[in-house]
């Protein structure tokens, strides 16, 4: 399987209000289709690291690959179309755009991107709804979804694009057990059937370890692959 | 549609009360401007038509001359201990001449030629001093608009008839004299005669009204015991009022004699229009600016309650610029939508004050629809819309998507 992220030697710091690195030579890659979990102890540097995996920190040293691309140096506006193309986004707090409908949420970065029409946009979305089992909810306002459901269409706009690599911050860390149980159950079978690339930062130690593969991050250091 | 004008869309709908304070803001706003500015051009009109009955664009006279000593000394300038006004006559030399360059000259719309005479009006014991004009009737009256303040009698009249005179309403009154009467009409020089009143005039300058009085040229020149020569002054009207000072200096080059333009004989009234021009410039864009300083507080508000979305939309791939049109958009689209009210309700209240009669030689009030205002507006509102949104959506634009999503 090909690479689809691949990291060299990457460190952080942060200079306020102390000195204090947060990610120590950070070394890794990722295949495509896999699905791997982050853990770690609370301030280990997790969401610090998948920031930088994401383009949308740049104050790093090292190197970052996406799809085979250095995008370490890049000027922002090209990183922004990079996350428009190749990277989806699941957040902890779900964060869709409170005045549009799901399916318009799900619709946003398609039209950002700009590649089809907006008819063949809006079929794509609502399938995408329907994959997630939203297909009844798409013209509901997104701020009248329960919580669950908002992270769910949260997925579906992660997927529009097919994007490379679906990255998550704790995206089941607002749920109770049943519907984490369904955003698992999504996202295995995303990288089955779809062969979706997905890293997911997890608290949740069952979540990581029915995942592909787990990387463990302790004072800013990977310790195990 | 664009999917950052579809955001902004979302933004101005989905909080209608905010969009609407900054709607109306802009709508008061651009609609005292436009008024204001509007009216500021009709008080200038009407008083300058005001200027305009009693003077020339351009007056061509000689001045006097103090005396000076013939030969320049550089060590003792003055020769003459005590200068004075040197007792010639002060009258243009070889006016036909003059009158012919000034005609020549491009800027000049009309010039024609006056003959002032100091005189006393008798009617049997009364007797009042005053000023008799020496005109060309019907070029004095496509200068002055004459006609146009005519209470009595007929200003055609005086062309065919060369004893005819029409005096001014205070002389009348003081005379108690009416169209038809006989004047009795002392000059300067001792000559008397007795001329026909054809007609009344009445200025909303009293002072004029009191004294002064419209003959022919000839028979000024006769009363003052001179030839079909003399003339005093020469009075030039050019296309532009406003440019006239140019044109003035240019004459007064030209002809050798002194030209002054209107502006320099009405300081008091220019000096008050241009005072007048700076508090209506200043009073209405301030209103304006504070209409821009509406969407300014509206759009930082929209800025600080959406800054989630800013964050995932740039989490997303929307670039500053994206950002910063979505706001722009927003901004200026109130901004529009207040253009436009603004001008439909300038409209209205010019509509409904243009229909005000005040009276006088005044008559309904001077206000009209002036295009340039309009525009002046329309570009200066939305200008300041624009900047009102830009500052910030520049600020949104610049969110840490980072620093938002972690929290
Ligand atoms: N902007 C910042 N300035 C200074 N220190 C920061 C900043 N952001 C994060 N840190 C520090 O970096 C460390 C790693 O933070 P990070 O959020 O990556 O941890 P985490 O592994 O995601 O923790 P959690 O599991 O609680 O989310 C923490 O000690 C945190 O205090
Ligand atoms: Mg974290």
């Amino acid at each position: 399987m090909k690479t689809v992220l691949k990291t060299e030697k990457i460190d952080k710091s942060f200079h306020d209000p102390v000195d204090f690195q947060v990610l120590k030579d950070i070394s890794f890659e990722v295949k495509g289709g896999e699905f791997l979990s982050m853990i770690g102890k609370s301030g280990s540097g997790k969401s610090t690291l998948l920031y930088i995996l994401s383009t949308m920190d740049t104050e790093y040293s090292g190197q970052l690959h996406i799809d085979g691309q250095l995008v370490t140096g890049l000027p922002i506006d090209s990183l922004a179309e990079i996350r428009n193309e190749k990277i989806g986004f699941v957040f902890q707090f779900h964060y869709l755009l409170p005045e549009f409908t799901c399916l318009q949420n799900v619709m946003i970065p398609a039209l950002k991107l700009g590649k089809y029409s907006e008819e063949e946009i809006e079929n794509k979305a609502f399938e995408k709804l329907k994959i997630l089992g939203l297909e009844d909810q798409a013209l509901k306002s997104a701020n009248k979804l329960s919580g669950g459901q908002q992270q769910r269409v949260a997925i579906a706009r992660a997927l529009i694009n097919d994007p490379c690599i679906i990255m998550g911050d704790e995206p089941t860390g607002n749920l109770d057990s049943k519907n984490s149980g369904i955003v698992f159950d999504i996202f295995q079978n995303l990288t089955r059937e779809f062969g979706q690339t997905i890293i997911a930062v997890t608290h949740d130690e069952d979540f990581a370890h029915r995942s592909d593969r787990i990387i463990e991050m302790k004072d800013g250091n990977i310790l195990a692959h | 549609m664009n999917i950052n004008n579809k955001i902004a869309k979302t933004y101005i709908f989905s909080n209608k009360k905010l969009t609407a304070v900054g709607v109306l803001g802009v709508l008061l706003g651009m609609s005292v401007y436009i008024f204001m500015n509007c009216l500021m051009v009709g008080f200038d009109r009407t008083s300058n038509t005001t200027v305009f009955k009693n003077t020339a664009h351009i007056r061509v006279y000689k001045d006097d001359e103090i005396s000076k000593p013939l030969i320049k000394d550089s060590i003792a300038p003055y020769l003459i201990i005590n200068p004075k006004i040197v007792p010639k006559i002060n009258t243009i030399i070889n006016p036909k001449k003059i009158l012919q360059i000034l005609k020549n000259d491009e800027n000049v719309v009309i010039a024609t030629p006056q003959v002032n005479t100091n005189v006393f009006y008798n009617n049997g014991k009364s007797q009042i001093s005053g000023t008799a004009i020496g005109i060309i009737p019907e070029e004095a009256n496509n200068m002055f608009d004459i006609k146009s303040t005519l209470v009595e009698g007929h200003f055609d009249h005086l062309i065919h008839n060369p004893n005819g005179i029409i005096i001014g309403s205070g002389v009348a009154e003081k005379m108690n004299l009416t169209t038809g009467d006989n004047i009795n009409l002392t000059s300067s020089k001792g000559i008397n005669r007795t001329l026909k009143i054809i007609g009344i005039f009445k200025t909303n300058n009293y002072n004029i009204d009191k004294i002064k009085s419209y003959i022919n040229m000839p028979l000024a020149q006769q009363i003052l015991k001179e030839g079909n020569t003399y003339i005093t002054d020469i009075n030039v009207q050019v296309a532009d009022p406003e440019a006239v000072e140019p044109i003035a200096a240019h004459l007064t080059e030209l002809t050798g004699y002194n030209a002054e333009s209107w502006q320099k004989s009405n300081e008091t009234i220019v000096a008050a229009g241009r005072m007048r021009k700076i508090i209506i410039s200043f009073v209405s864009f301030t209103i304006l600016l504070i209409a821009g300083f509406g969407i300014y507080n509206i759009l930082n508000m929209t800025v600080s309650q959406k800054i989630n979305d800013i964050a995932i939309l740039k989490a997303m791939g929307f670039k500053g610029n994206d950002v910063v049109r979505i706001f722009v958009t927003q901004a200026v689209s109130i901004g529009f939508m207040g253009v436009i009210g603004g001008v439909a309700m300038a409209t209205v209240v010019i509509t409904l004050l243009k229909k005000v009669y005040i009276g006088g030689d005044i008559g309904y009030f001077p206000i009209n629809y002036e295009s340039t205002k309009y525009l002046q507006g329309i570009v200066i509102g939305l200008v300041i819309t624009f900047f009102a949104g830009y500052i910030p959506a520049k600020k949104a634009a610049n969110v840490d998507p980072v620093e938002i999503l972690r929290k």
